[in-house]
């Protein structure tokens, strides 16, 4: 890499750092992603705060996979801009993976790979410091307890268990930002809480974090929930604000009251 | 029998839906045909050939310039004695040897038959083949020029002996191989990739906790290939016919009947590989590695049985295609009947029958 | 009632060799009545889909046996598989078949035809019917799941079985499809039906709680929420990660969790709620909600599972 890539890249980072600084870790500007005439999102904008928990919801075929393909820097927007830690996702989509935590249900760790081999394959893939990875490693399997578990392969873990390794492990880098994809789908109650309290802990240490999830008490502890209908985004605000908007309960009440305005029903 | 339908008629929409493969499956008799059609016509250019002249006549060395004059050939050895020849192949550099007789201005003179040998290196028999043609059409057109007069011309016989591959098989004999290769491909590969399929996606399952018949299930996988098969082994006969002028001397009834018997032992060995393997992957490897792997190599598609190791030759036993390919042989190039090919054909029909035994046996009815 | 609609007695399945054995179902035994909705409730893992494909006569257990109608799943198989209709935890129709096809082929399966069963299955197949052309592979993930009803059910069988059939679905198709199936019941289906989500075990007759491959609790929901033997505090504050703390941390709780907007801390019958709000207060919490709430299912459940959990020595 030549002198002036890398002070490119630094310029970059400085200005996305000044960015984050500002208070804004996402800003998303009339975002659309169209597949041929089908729109699947269709001019999206919000912001996400520094140190939030941001609940994205939806129905199945909202268009919330393609959403977060697009801030993740998978999938180049049709129209529209926005900026994720700091990097427009239109044209830095390499610095915003460096600045990214990404899980998801379907997909999280390496079944074949012991515990320790697939935390030195992620800090590997993510960049982080050689010397750093040993204490990280220990102080994530000690955080969690896993200690005894570091030389099992992942396959035989339970599924909770493989999901609280998983988010440990996308947050392993200290980004700035993590994207959970329905992280806790089929784990269990008490598994979903200690979860929960992983992410409550992140966001301590600085981290915000995106998620989505169809457990709707899940989306009462986010600070901020948006309801995706039809690939456009029909509320955003707080749980709170929510339930007395429309007068209900629950979260659950909340989700079917908008839900039910979708006229599409397929991906 | 109404549910034997319904599953044959999912299958043509599986295969037909799946353009890409449907595509290849179409395309790849046509580009084999042609890729060993073209292999087998490559010209041959300045081939160094040896010649042992015994007449040293005027006649003779006509000949040799005739030889030498053309663009295919390079006499680039002078022999004694025939009994040189083994040395002169040996080395490598030359492929045919051309004897000329003492006799040979002689009995021109006389207008008497002459023979001349060409010996030739068999150890490509394709090669050898084109070589020694080539120099026959080259003896016979001298043979016209030295009396011209004579209606029809006394032609020489050239009495051609092939070095280490003495029953040197006809250069079409590429069309039986290549026809027991694609139809081995989609029979076999296809098949047990198929059945493997719809346990890998879960399919399965919904079919196993329905009251279908495996039978019915096996069976109807088989169809669509069938008849993809027949279509593929249409086109590879046409176009060897009308491209390659490949002669079919045989019943052509007859060849189409042990096409069949071995499309359908193809179509067991694939059910068969798909009740023992548990991944698409796995069929795959089966399929290509153990089976298409050995086809090429050994089932005489390439390299003739009769040169090959014991070992070699007694595994080239278990090839269905080896089977098929020795009675197309027989069947297209040497124009023999049935009498001459049952034994291979009751082998083939053996070899569906265990399959389909031990695959009939082996399909289960529940997941473990 | 002559006999049960399914019978499972001391079920054991056991996958795998010496170390790395693992009991996926472990001596279960359960009893459905006939046109009864039972709801297997448990998360990943715990041994549902094994238990569904015993009972579906799809695997044969180690140990145990099994009847459905009366038909035992290891000798009367064929029997078993015209009765019932299966749902399997996986999308298991073909993906390049479209809606109307995927039936089609169904129904020859089991013999019948879609417009014999029409009336049967028109409840679900009517939200189907605008798309019958499409390809399933193209469908939505509720869409998905009401083909596959609809497929399991076009033979009109006697039992059913669903394997997790509201997995990774939204809860607005979810609550559709529990709709869906509380139609069937008025025809006297039977069905048992799996699910992680806690919630949608209001809806079934009778839930059997499952973990680690064991039943650990089978009753009414009804009566599984009465047997709860803690008294069930909503506790809510401006802080709540810390006031989850701070509730661990209070001498009397037997334990606490996260509900919403709330957190749930279980406390021995008969506590005073006032105590708690003076500790809270004490704590420096500001507006303070607490109300008696009746203990939900995922209160059982996790309540259950701490035990489970104790008694194994963990």
């Amino acid at each position: 890499m030549g002198i002036k890539s890398i002070k490119q890249r630094l310029l970059r980072e400085r200005k996305a750092i000044q960015a984050v600084n500002d208070g804004y870790v996402i800003q998303v500007n009339d975002l659309t992603k169209k597949f041929g005439d089908f729109t699947a999102v269709d001019h999206i904008s919000f912001e996400v705060r520094k140190g939030e928990i941001f609940g994205f919801l939806g129905a199945n075929g909202a268009g919330k996979t393609t959403a977060i393909r697009m801030l993740c820097g998978l999938h180049r927007p049709t129209s529209g801009s926005g900026m994720v830690a700091g990097f427009n996702i239109c044209n830095q989509q390499e610095d915003i993976k460096r600045n990214i935590g990404y899980m998801s249900q379907k997909f999280s760790l390496y079944n074949d790979l012991r515990v320790w081999e697939n935390i030195r394959l992620f800090a590997g893939i993510y960049g982080v410091n050689e010397n750093l990875i040993a204490p990280k490693t220990d102080a994530l399997l000690s955080r969690l307890g896993f200690m005894s578990e570091r030389n099992t392969m992942v396959r035989e873990l339970p599924l909770g268990w493989k999901q609280k390794l998983a988010f440990s492990v996308a947050i392993l880098h200290d980004p700035r930002i993590v994207f959970l994809d329905e992280p806790t789908g089929g784990v269990d109650p008490l598994t979903r809480r200690q979860f929960w309290e992983l992410i409550y802990e992140a966001v301590s240490r600085g981290i915000t974090v995106f998620v989505t999830t169809h457990y709707m008490d899940e989306a009462e502890y986010c600070n901020r929930v948006s309801m995706m209908v039809d690939g456009r985004i029909e509320m955003l605000d707080t749980p709170r604000n929510l339930r007395s908007h429309f007068g209900v309960e629950s979260m659950e009440e909340v989700f079917t009251r908008i839900a039910r305005k979708a006229t599409r029903n397929d991906d | 029998m109404k549910q034997f339908l319904a599953f044959v008629e999912k299958e043509f929409y599986h295969i037909f839906r799946d353009k890409a493969t449907m595509l290849i499956i179409l395309l790849m008799p046509i580009v084999q045909v042609l890729i060993f059609g073209f292999a087998i016509t490559t010209d041959i250019r300045d081939t160094e050939v040896a010649v042992c002249d015994l007449s040293q006549s005027m006649e003779s060395r006509e000949l040799i310039e005739k030889i030498q004059a053309g663009e295919y050939f390079n006499v680039s050895e002078r022999l004694l004695s025939p009994q040189e020849a083994d040395n002169v192949f040996r080395k490598g550099k030359v492929k045919s040897l051309i004897v000329i007789p003492e006799d040979f201005s002689n009995r021109i003179a006389l207008n008497e038959n002459t023979a001349i040998q060409i010996i030739t290196d068999g150890s490509n028999p394709n090669e050898a083949n084109i070589i020694t043609g080539y120099l026959q059409t080259i003896t016979a057109q001298f043979a016209a020029e030295q009396h011209p007069a004579m209606q029809p011309p006394i032609s020489f016989s050239a009495e051609t002996r092939m070095l280490y591959n003495p029953l040197l098989k006809s250069a079409f004999t590429f069309v039986p191989g290549v026809i027991g290769l694609v139809l081995m491909l989609i029979c076999t590969l296809m098949t047990s990739v198929s059945i493997v399929r719809e346990r890998e996606h879960g399919t399965m399952e919904a079919l196993l906790v329905a009251p279908s018949k495996p039978l019915y299930l096996i069976f109807a996988k088989t169809v669509p290939y069938f008849v993809i098969s027949l279509f593929n082994l249409a086109v590879i006969i046409l176009l060897s016919i009308f491209a390659f002028d490949v002669p079919i001397r045989g019943s052509f009834m007859l060849f189409i009947g042990t096409s069949i018997t071995y499309i359908f032992t193809s179509l067991c060995l694939g059910i068969f590989i798909s009740t023992v393997s548990k991944t698409q992957q796995i069929a795959m490897i089966i399929s290509l590695m153990g089976l298409m792997l050995p086809t090429v190599l050994l089932s005489g598609l390439m390299f003739p049985i009769e040169s090959m190791p014991v070992v070699l030759q007694g595994i080239s036993y278990l090839l269905p295609a080896r089977w098929f390919i020795d009675m197309g042989r027989i069947i297209m190039i040497k124009g023999l009947g049935f009498h001459y090919i049952w034994i291979q054909w009751a082998v083939l029909t053996g070899m569906a029958g265990i399959f389909l035994a031990l695959s009939v046996r082996g399909f289960k009815v529940r997941l473990d | 009632m002559a006999s049960s609609a399914v019978i499972a007695s001391h079920l054991s399945k056991r996958f795998g060799h010496g170390a790395h054995q693992i009991t996926a179902v472990d001596d279960i035994s359960l009893r459905v009545e006939k046109g009864e909705m039972f709801g297997i409730i448990g998360p990943d893992g715990a041994g549902k889909t094994t238990l569904f494909r015993l009972l579906t006569s799809l695997m044969l257990p180690d140990e145990g046996q099994v009847r459905i109608e009366g038909f035992n799943t290891l000798k009367q198989y064929k029997e078993i598989r015209r009765i019932i209709g299966y749902m399997p935890g996986r999308f298991s129709l073909y993906q390049d078949l479209s809606v109307e096809e995927n039936l089609n082929f169904f129904a020859t399966l089991f013999g019948t035809h879609i417009r014999a069963n029409y009336d049967f299955i028109y409840p679900i197949y009517r939200y189907l019917e605008p798309f019958k052309k499409r390809k399933a592979g193209n469908l939505s993930g509720g869409m998905k799941q009401k083909l596959a009803l609809c497929c399991a059910l076009i033979h009109n069988p006697k039992v059913l079985f669903l394997d997790e059939p509201t997995t990774g679905v939204d809860p607005v198709s979810r609550k559709e499809f529990w709709e869906m199936l509380g139609l069937l019941q008025q025809k006297d289906i039977t069905v048992v039906a799996s699910t992680p989500y806690m919630s949608e075990a209001m809806r079934c007759h009778r839930i059997g709680f499952i973990q680690n491959g064991k039943i650990i609790g089978c009753n009414t929901p009804q009566n599984i929420r009465e047997a709860f033997p803690w008294l069930v505090l909503s506790v809510r504050s401006t802080e709540m990660f810390r006031l989850l703390q701070d509730l661990r941390a209070y001498p009397d709780c037997r334990a606490c969790h996260s509900f919403g907007a709330y957190q749930h801390i279980y406390l021995p019958k008969g506590s005073d709620p006032e105590d708690l709000h003076r500790y809270l207060t004490r704590k420096r919490h500001n507006d303070i909600r607490i109300k008696e709430t009746d203990a939900t299912i995922e209160d059982c459940f996790m309540d259950l599972m701490a035990k489970k959990g104790e008694s194994d020595g963990h």
